[in-house]
């Protein structure tokens, strides 16, 4: 998944870091800024909301447009995801075209 | 700056400047299209440049100007879905709308009256246009900018959809931008879009990180309600959504593409900027400018002025002391000058403007008449980067204007004169602008019928500038198109021609330093040169001193100085006393006489003269000595004094001295007035004595 992501951003001309878990991209995103930052719910030692709920607490990362991969969205779902402070998901599985449909409705 | 109202105002003025400069270059992308090939670069710039102005508009709550240019830019989208170059009544439609938006930013900017009368009709115009420009249009479908997608075809936008979009205050927080989401809608169908600013806080309450601004959003799309949530789905818990459907509106045409625009708020809220850089996305600034007041500017080269004369004392005070360590305070200030020369050269150059200014007018002056009068014309314009200082820019530019009208009125033939006189039915009217010698030199040629000098002497005999008997050179007779209520218009036009025309115009020029000379070949063509000082800043000049005076007479003036032998001096009927140089009469002037100070040298032989020239004839000044040439920065006497007749300015000398700078051409008309007092004196006391002893009665006086 987290290939095909980073694929697909690269191959559109983005910069993509990649990161193992929530832990490394909490470090990667203290260390170099980030525009965007797409994580999956799921991730070991650090979840995405987890990772979600500290990047906000950064100055850096207050206005970053940060969408979250995802199984399944349900109202309930929904409301924990913007609690966190997500700007926006993505319901897996999608193809390429759509992930980067949807990027450009937060990053220009 | 910490006064919201002076900032509001600043960007105001800001808006307002730059709406003049987006006008200029509508008119001139408007021009390029007139010329009946399609150009889409030149299409989109016109395009560019309304819409901007209409989004700045939106911003400054200007609602006539939004409505007005939002009409003129649907007809540039329209046109901009089409292969073919514009109809003439088009260009012709959009040049008119933006002479009347410059008229609506003028009255806008001072807080005057607008014409609303003006704008219905107009407005009306361009409706007519547009259903014409649609009407003649396959389709209408890619229309909005920023679309991202193609919207669907023109028959089934009959569906039309009306958003409220009010995103909470603290949207930004999750990352969304709302100019995104606009932009995403806009991906849907064209949008036609308003900003909401009642919620928009005073300056001081303004929080950058907030959004104050909501959005009423017209989409024409064929889609579902469902579609249009699904935009707002990431942000539906942060925003107030209001989604109604619209039935078509009888008198509107459905299929009318109009692009998403983002009127929005003051540029402090980080959306509603970029909402503005989204709206135009690809406006390229060529080089990267900033702007500041002239006034800032004029008070940079006033200090550097200040600089360039302390430096000068310095370097007076070098010559006189002498002490151990002289030769390394000479280094120093060798490398001050160096300094000061280069900061003067380069904040001078800050003054600087290319004459593109003053010339991007003239394709439409040229095009206007040529239409009026029913001539065809070749323009060509060259030079355009030449720069010169901006004081100087917009004082030639309405002499330019007036050369330039006069040669497309009296100049240039029409086509069937010039078929009859085997001239090609075209004629050319060539504009070029260059440096040389530290002038700039502007010139206007024709290549039309030239001077009609028999018909120009008729005329000054007529008006009475001159009596029939009375002989006149070629030059002289040239000459008499700058005199005062002189018009060889045969009628007088509103093109040109109300008599005030050409002195005003050599008036201006000379005012500024600068001169215009005519020259004209029967049948082939006329051309006016003007030469102009790049700066009216700094001037070099000959220091001359009279008596315990000094003054200035400026370099350019000036042909040569020579020490006068006693046999080329002669007094023309007791009068006028001439030195005759290489055979050519040139008038002495006294300058101790006009201005009434003691001098030093009044005998003629073996003193110096400095000829200048003016106005194309040779003048000699009597003076004492010749000092130094130098680089004087130029005081104005008027407004440090009052105006004197015969002084340009003044200037402060290295040891502190004031010194007056000469306006020559005003040196020499003193000097023919009183010459030609004492001519009448001389007249009245010969006609006393009867005869006889003429020459030597007019002696005294001279």
């Amino acid at each position: 998944m987290r290939a095909l992501v980073a694929a697909t951003l690269a191959e559109a001309g983005y910069k993509v870091v990649q990161a193992e878990d929530g832990v490394q991209a909490l470090e990667i995103a203290k260390k170099e800024p980030v525009r965007l930052v797409v994580a999956d719910v799921n991730m070991p030692r650090m979840d995405g909301l987890t990772l979600l709920k500290h990047l906000r607490g950064l100055a850096a990362y207050k206005f970053t447009p940060i969408l979250i991969l995802t199984t399944e969205i349900s109202a309930e779902k929904k409301a924990v995801a913007k609690s966190a402070g997500a700007t926006g998901w993505l319901v897996k599985p999608f193809d390429p075209q759509t992930l980067l449909s949807t990027i450009k409705r937060v990053i220009k | 700056m910490s006064d919201p109202n002076q900032l509001l105002n600043q960007l105001r003025e800001v808006f307002f400047q730059e709406a003049e400069e987006g006008l200029e270059v509508a008119e001139a992308g408007l021009i390029e299209l007139s010329n009946g090939t399609f150009d889409l670069e030149a299409l989109n710039s016109v395009f560019r440049a309304i819409h901007s102005i209409k989004g700045g508009s939106g911003t400054f709550g200007l609602t006539r100007l939004i409505e007005f240019a939002h009409t003129a830019e649907a007809i540039l989208d329209a046109l901009r879905s089409q292969d073919n170059p514009p109809a003439t009544e088009v260009v012709d439609g959009l040049l008119l709308s933006v002479d009347h938006l410059r008229a609506m930013l003028a009255a806008e900017r001072d807080g005057s009256d607008l014409d609303s009368a003006r704008t219905q009709d107009l407005q009306a115009q361009l409706q007519v246009l547009l259903s014409l420009v649609q009407g003649g249009a396959p389709s209408s479908a890619t229309a909005a900018p920023v679309t991202a997608a193609p919207a669907a075809p023109a028959a089934t936008f009959a569906t039309e959809w009306s958003i409220e979009f009010l995103p909470h205050t603290d949207l930004m927080a999750f990352g969304n931008d709302p100019i995104l989401l606009l932009r995403e809608l806009g991906s849907l169908g064209p949008c036609r879009v308003e900003a909401i600013l009642d919620r928009l806080p005073s300056f001081e309450q303004l929080e950058p990180d907030s959004i104050h601004l909501g959005w009423r959003i017209n989409l024409s799309a064929a889609v579902e309600e469902a579609q249009i949530r699904d935009v707002f789905a990431w942000v539906e818990s942060e925003t107030d959504l209001n989604i109604k459907r619209v039935e078509p509106a009888a008198g509107r045409p459905a299929t009318e593409p109009a692009p998403i625009t983002a009127p929005t708020a003051p540029k402090a809220i980080p959306s509603a900027a970029r909402a503005m850089a989204a709206a135009q996305p690809q406006q390229h600034r060529e080089a990267s400018s900033i702007r500041v007041s002239t006034d800032k500017v004029d008070a940079l080269i006033n200090l550097v002025g200040e600089l360039v004369i302390t430096q000068s004392m310095l370097s007076q005070i070098e010559k006189e002391v002498q002490i151990p360590q002289l030769d390394r305070l000479r280094d120093g200030l060798a490398q001050l000058k160096r300094n000061t020369r280069e900061l003067q050269d380069s904040v001078m150059q800050i003054r600087m403007l290319p004459i593109k200014f003053v010339f991007s007018r003239f394709p439409r002056i040229v095009r206007d008449l040529t239409t009026k009068l029913g001539k065809k014309v070749d323009l060509q314009i060259l030079g355009e980067d030449t720069e010169l200082d901006k004081t100087l820019l917009e004082g030639v530019a309405d002499p330019l204007v007036h050369i330039v009208r006069n040669a497309l009125d009296h100049g240039l033939e029409t086509p069937e004169e010039r078929l009859a006189a085997g001239k090609p039915e075209t004629g050319s009217l060539r504009i070029e602008a260059y440096h040389q010698g530290g002038d700039v030199h502007i010139k206007v040629s024709d290549n039309g019928r030239g001077l009609n000098l028999a018909g120009i002497f008729k005329k000054a005999v007529q008006v009475g500038l001159v009596k029939a008997e009375d002989r006149l050179s070629d030059a002289e007779i040239v000459d008499l198109l700058f005199a005062p209520g002189f018009s060889t218009a045969a009628q007088v036009s509103d093109i040109s021609g109300r008599g005030v025309g050409l002195d005003v115009a050599r008036r201006n020029i000379q005012n500024l330093g600068g001169t215009v000379e005519v020259d004209s070949k029967p049948g082939k063509g006329t051309t006016f040169s003007i030469r102009l000082p790049l700066t009216m800043a700094i001037l070099d000049g000959q220091l001359v001193q009279v008596g315990s005076q000094i003054y200035i007479i400026p370099l350019v003036a000036i042909l040569e100085s020579l020490l006068m032998g006693s046999a080329h001096i002669r007094n023309i009927a007791g009068q006028q006393e001439v030195y005759r140089l290489r055979d050519e009469p040139v008038p002495v002037i006294r300058l101790y006489d006009i201005f009434g100070v003691p001098a030093e040298r009044k005998t003629l032989p073996n003193s110096l003269l400095v000829v200048v020239e003016s106005g194309g004839k040779k003048a000699g000044i009597l003076v004492d000595d010749l000092l130094d040439q130098q680089q004087v920065v130029i005081k104005s006497l008027e407004s440090n004094y009052g105006s004197v007749g015969g002084v340009s300015g003044a200037t402060i000398l290295g040891d502190g001295t004031v010194a007056l700078i000469l306006d020559v051409p005003g040196v020499v008309s003193l000097a023919n007035r009183q010459a030609r007092r004492a001519n009448d004196e001389w007249g009245t006391r010969a006609a006393r004595s009867q005869a006889g002893t003429a020459s030597g009665a007019g002696r005294s006086k001279a």
